[in-house]
């Protein structure tokens, strides 16, 4: 176990290293733009999972975190003029708290009723915001980018930097509470809840931490979304489409490990990003949509359980092989 | 804004009708989702599918009504295929069952969308029929036809089901099997029959549904997704498994959604299946006539 | 061993293919690459599709005639499905993936709306199509609009003179909330304050709406006497066939104002008889105040390429002007001999442009120095029938005077 934490940090130095090293390359500007909404997705489909795949409640509100994360960003730079990194903090607060309200209010509630729930957050999320002018109301906001930071060249390219270095604290995030108790608790609810609460395990608690970190991570991944488009409106912001690819990205990577949901994620994404550039930008959705019933249907651990059994030992019917 | 008692009984009126058709609208989903506990959020896109059938229809020469009525055998072999792969995939397997079949059925709602988009595009379709387009003037108000024609299609589908799983034999098994499989299977029948068949009639019910949804106004691909919030209302505020329930239950969120509208204007308007909902939810998760 | 016959061939051969290539690739020089989005499907797209051979129609005309600066100009064009959700990434695309020259602005304010910061940050110049007040919040220097309107007097001012002609005192205002209908509104609201109008009804509705039976009921509840509505094409049309259902009052004598998509042949062939007596915003009429020299042979020629490819064959809003941003570009390149965006924008601010509509001088803001919009009312419209629109008379021009054909009369009259 010693052995094998230090490897973890490498990899995400590493990472981290290598997302500096190809912003400040000379690859083609439009790599950054593909690239963030990639990585994006790494961060939204690890944090569905803490709830989804670890606790097994299936959060289908993820785009009202999103919109909420992004719109936190909107009001703070249009009233305060507020750089980035106050508004990705600003953005964790405000949907973290979200989080935590919301699994106050729908956790009591079973199976597709908790999943309804959440998708109804979305419609009131993005209902407040087209009554709200002073973010733009359904008309939508123009903004204009502050002038980009040294070292990078243009402002997309420094956006994808920081949102590699997200993706590395979300999974990070992911994997310590996967390892910890809480991740113990987590999997013992989701196996069976009343076994778990007469155990001992602290459900309640537990679910209300899965949904506040959950929520926190989705509303950071939305916060540099204005930013990113220079122009922020509800109906596209608040999209189911936002939902169905993070859980998309963890079922089809795996919902059991915190590598599931990144690998799907960069899977999932690129192909959309790549079909979108070659063929129209229909065909992403479509894509995802099939995929998403393949593997619920054929692959239902995903990409992780695929991979686990192709190398499983097998079993030999008497004598070495 | 001026208000007048007018107004608000206008409201109450358009409500109404439109209360009838959200009843029409979600009965199908009060079959599969409150008696046979299918998690059936694609419904709407299915309904949607049956808009647009109507439309290609409609280019023909049908009449909308014709034209629902006519699909609707063909989705019921449609919803027997659904829930025999359903079944299959994932009730019969047991585990897990309520995250994967979620996430399936919401796949499939996905792709039904984009397939419409890739064959229809995104534009808005519109039937056009003699009652589409005008009013009947009754005591001062002028009543659109077209929401008459729904409303009155609504009733007839309500009260048809309801004669059904009451009297017939096979509309008793279903509720039976709703209610307690293992002994319906001690008497000798075939659940997944029986289940197959209800989600058969719900479906073809969903095709008139489409039809009336076209009549009502423009459709267009993502349609489905703010039906979601107001066929899961309906279902849930009516108790899963009422059919007269549903009934109640969409008049109610017909009647809000209308003085909301009118009060307080179109940008209020999808909050309010969805906040009632929420509300339904939190403090009366059995809905009004639950079983 | 190769035969000295075959090997002969072979020689042959060879030269002939590094002749083949090798002679293109002497003359060939790359084409000049314009990109653009397009409203080719969506709520725009009646408008948008005829548009779209507008443009095609010059650039098959100026390729032609040999190209500019000696290269021929390519069109790279995607569909935007009238969203503003879509463009930031198509516009990226164009600039980053297909490495275009010259930009082309979509369709209309609202797809264009989120490309003003992204094309402000990237310097490229941008030709306008039919956006209003888009860049009043950016201020741009290289923008520039095709449309022949300035700010929100150049569409109010003939509306509300209408209104007063017909003794109207209050008004009731109907906008869709989005970027074109917002800017509009807030132009409108003030224009009828300092007019002396009395507003009685103000609502605004988000674009998805497509039921408008509560806002009516509401508006003929509040006795307005003008109905000042903005709207696309979607709502437009929905608007309308509202208004025919239900009835909006005795009380109303001027009804329409801001509603784009009662100018698309299919609309307003769809909608026929309801039409009767709206009035509403246009560009061009088929009236002898609007003869420009050019435009007829121009509709001509257009009319017989949307008959084939099933799009408005009547073209009266759109095609002509978005012929015109073709030859602004033409002219601009050729002047300066430059595909430079700093000094076509330069260009464009100090000279006249010369177009099939007219000549075109810019404000300091990218729009038209002198607006030229009037407002048409629909009378005697029949139903299914697109052709009766091409004689004069059915759409009269009403305001302003410079162009006028005919009195406006109350919206009841009309009918």
């Amino acid at each position: 176990m010693r052995r094998r934490v230090p490897r973890f940090w490498i990899g995400a130095a590493a990472t981290v290293v290598l997302a500096a090293i190809l912003s400040l390359s000379r690859i083609n500007e439009y790599f950054f733009f593909a690239g963030y909404a990639v990585l994006q997705f790494v961060v939204l489909a690890t944090a569905w999972n803490i709830l989804g795949g670890y606790a097994g409640y299936v959060n289908f509100g993820t785009a009202a975190f999103f919109g909420i994360g992004a719109y936190t960003s909107v009001f703070l730079f249009t009233a305060l003029g507020a750089p980035l990194l106050v508004q990705i903090v600003a953005a964790a607060v405000v949907t973290g708290l979200l989080g935590f309200g919301t699994g106050l209010l729908t956790l009591r509630l079973r199976g597709i009723f908790y999943s309804i729930a959440t998708v109804a957050i979305i419609y009131i999320a993005e209902t407040l915001m087209v009554n709200w002018r002073y973010v733009g109301g359904a008309t939508g906001l123009q903004l204009l980018r502050p002038t980009v930071m040294f070292p990078f060249a243009t402002y997309t390219r420094m956006l994808f930097f920081i949102m590699a270095v997200l993706a590395v604290v979300a999974v990070s995030i992911a994997r310590y509470i996967e390892v910890s108790w809480i991740g113990r608790g987590l999997r013992a609810l989701r196996d069976t809840e009343e076994g778990a609460e007469s155990s001992g395990v602290p459900t309640l608690r537990l679910k209300l931490l899965a949904c506040t970190v959950s929520g926190a991570l989705m509303g950071v991944a939305g916060a540099p979304l204005p930013m990113y488009l220079s122009f922020l409106e509800p109906a596209s912001t608040f999209s189911l489409n936002y939902s169905v690819v993070a859980l998309a990205a963890a079922i089809i990577g795996g919902t059991s490990n915190w590598v599931g949901p990144a690998i799907g994620a960069i899977l999932l994404a690129s192909m959309q990003q790549i079909v979108t550039v070659t063929i129209s930008s229909e065909m992403n959705v479509l894509v995802v949509g099939v995929m998403l019933v393949v593997f619920v249907v054929a692959a239902p651990d995903g990409v992780l359980g695929l991979i686990k059994k192709l190398t499983r030992p097998r079993a030999t019917a008497g004598g070495a092989p | 804004m001026t208000f007048s008692f007018d107004l608000l009984y206008e409201a109450i009126v358009f409500g109404i009708l439109l209360g009838g058709f959200y009843a029409a609208v979600s009965i199908g989903l009060s079959v599969a989702f409150g008696l046979l506990d299918v998690p059936y959020v694609a419904h709407p896109a299915i309904m949607v599918l049956g808009a647009y059938c109507t439309y290609v229809l409609g280019g023909y020469g049908w009449d909308p009504v014709l034209a629902g009525l006519a699909l609707m055998p063909p989705f019921f072999l449609l919803g027997i295929g659904i829930y025999r792969f359903y079944y299959e995939t994932f009730e019969k397997r047991g585990t897990d069952t309520g995250v994967r079949g979620l996430a399936f059925f919401f796949g499939v709602a996905f792709i039904v969308e984009i397939c419409l988009v890739l064959k229809f595009g995104v534009d808005q379709r519109l039937v056009d029929a003699s009652y589409i387009g005008n009013s009947l003037k009754l005591g001062g108000m002028r009543l659109p036809l077209r929401m008459l024609v729904a409303f009155g299609i609504a009733l007839a589908l309500t009260a048809g089901l309801t004669l059904y799983l009451s009297k017939t034999f096979t509309g008793r098994a279903i509720k039976a099997v709703a209610q307690d499989e293992a002994a319906l299977r001690l008497m000798g029948a075939d659940p997944v029959r029986i289940k197959q068949w209800a989600f058969g009639i719900a479906t073809a019910v969903t095709a008139l549904a489409g039809a009336m949804l076209i009549i009502i106004g423009p459709v267009e691909p993502m349609t489905d997704r703010i039906y979601i919030g107001r066929t899961f209302c309906v279902v849930v505020l009516a108790g899963l498994g009422s059919m007269t329930g549903t009934l109640v239950a969409g008049l109610i969120l017909g009647i809000s959604e209308s003085i909301v509208l009118t009060n307080f204007g179109a940008s209020w308007a999808p909050a309010v299946a969805f906040g009632l909902l929420l509300v339904v939810l939190g403090i009366r998760p059995q809905g009004l006539f639950g079983r | 061993m190769i035969s000295s016959m075959r090997r002969q061939f072979l020689l042959a051969g060879a030269l002939a293919l590094a002749t083949c290539v090798a002679v293109p690739a002497a003359q060939a020089e790359p084409p000049i690459k314009i990109g653009h989005s397009m409203a080719l499907t969506g709520g725009l797209a009646a408008g948008g599709k005829a548009a779209q051979i507008a443009l095609e129609m010059w650039v098959h005309d100026v390729n032609a005639k040999g190209g500019l600066l000696g290269r021929k100009v390519e069109l790279i064009t995607y569909d935007d499905q009238s969203s503003p959700a879509n463009t930031p990434g198509i516009y990226t695309k164009l600039l980053d993936v297909d490495k275009v020259d010259l930009l082309i602005a979509p369709y209309a304010t609202v797809p264009t709306a989120p490309l003003m910061p992204l094309v402000k940050q990237r310097g490229k110049l941008l030709m306008g199509d039919f956006s209003f007040q888009v860049n009043h919040t950016v201020h741009y220097d290289r923008w520039f609009n095709n449309a022949p309107w300035n700010d929100a007097a150049s569409w109010s001012d003939n509306f509300f003179r209408a209104g007063k002609t017909l003794h109207a005192k209050t008004v009731a205002f109907i906008s869709a909330d989005q970027e074109f209908a917002q800017n509009l509104a807030r132009g409108a609201k003030s224009i009828a304050a300092k007019d002396g109008f009395k507003t009685v009804y103000d609502q605004n509705y988000p674009p998805g709406t497509v039921d408008f039976s509560s806002m009516i009921r509401a508006i003929r509840a509040a006795k307005p006497d003008i109905v000042y509505v903005m709207s696309y094409p979607n709502d437009s049309v929905g608007i309308v066939r509202s208004v025919h259902e239900l009835g909006v009052g005795s009380s109303v004598k001027l009804i329409g104002g801001g509603m784009v998509g009662l100018q698309f042949g299919p609309i307003m062939e769809s909608l026929g008889s309801m039409l009767n007596g709206w009035v509403n915003y246009t560009t061009y009429a088929p009236e002898k105040t609007m003869d420009f020299p050019g435009v007829r042979s121009f509709l001509d020629r257009y009319s017989k390429k949307a008959i084939e490819a099933k799009v408005d064959p009547l073209g009266y809003y759109l095609p002509p002007y978005n012929y015109a941003i073709g030859q602004m570009l033409a002219q601009a390149i050729t002047a300066t001999k430059s595909l430079d965006d700093k000094v076509l924008a330069e260009y464009m601010h100090t000279h006249v442009m010369k177009t099939i509509v007219g000549d075109i001088r810019f404000g300091p803001d990218g729009e038209w120095a002198k607006a030229r919009m009037v407002d048409v009312q629909f009378r005697g419209v029949a139903d299914k029938n697109v052709d009766q629109f091409r004689q004069s008379g059915k759409m009269p021009i009403v305001e302003p005077k410079a162009y006028k054909t005919a009195d406006v009369i109350p919206f009841n009259k009309a009918q």
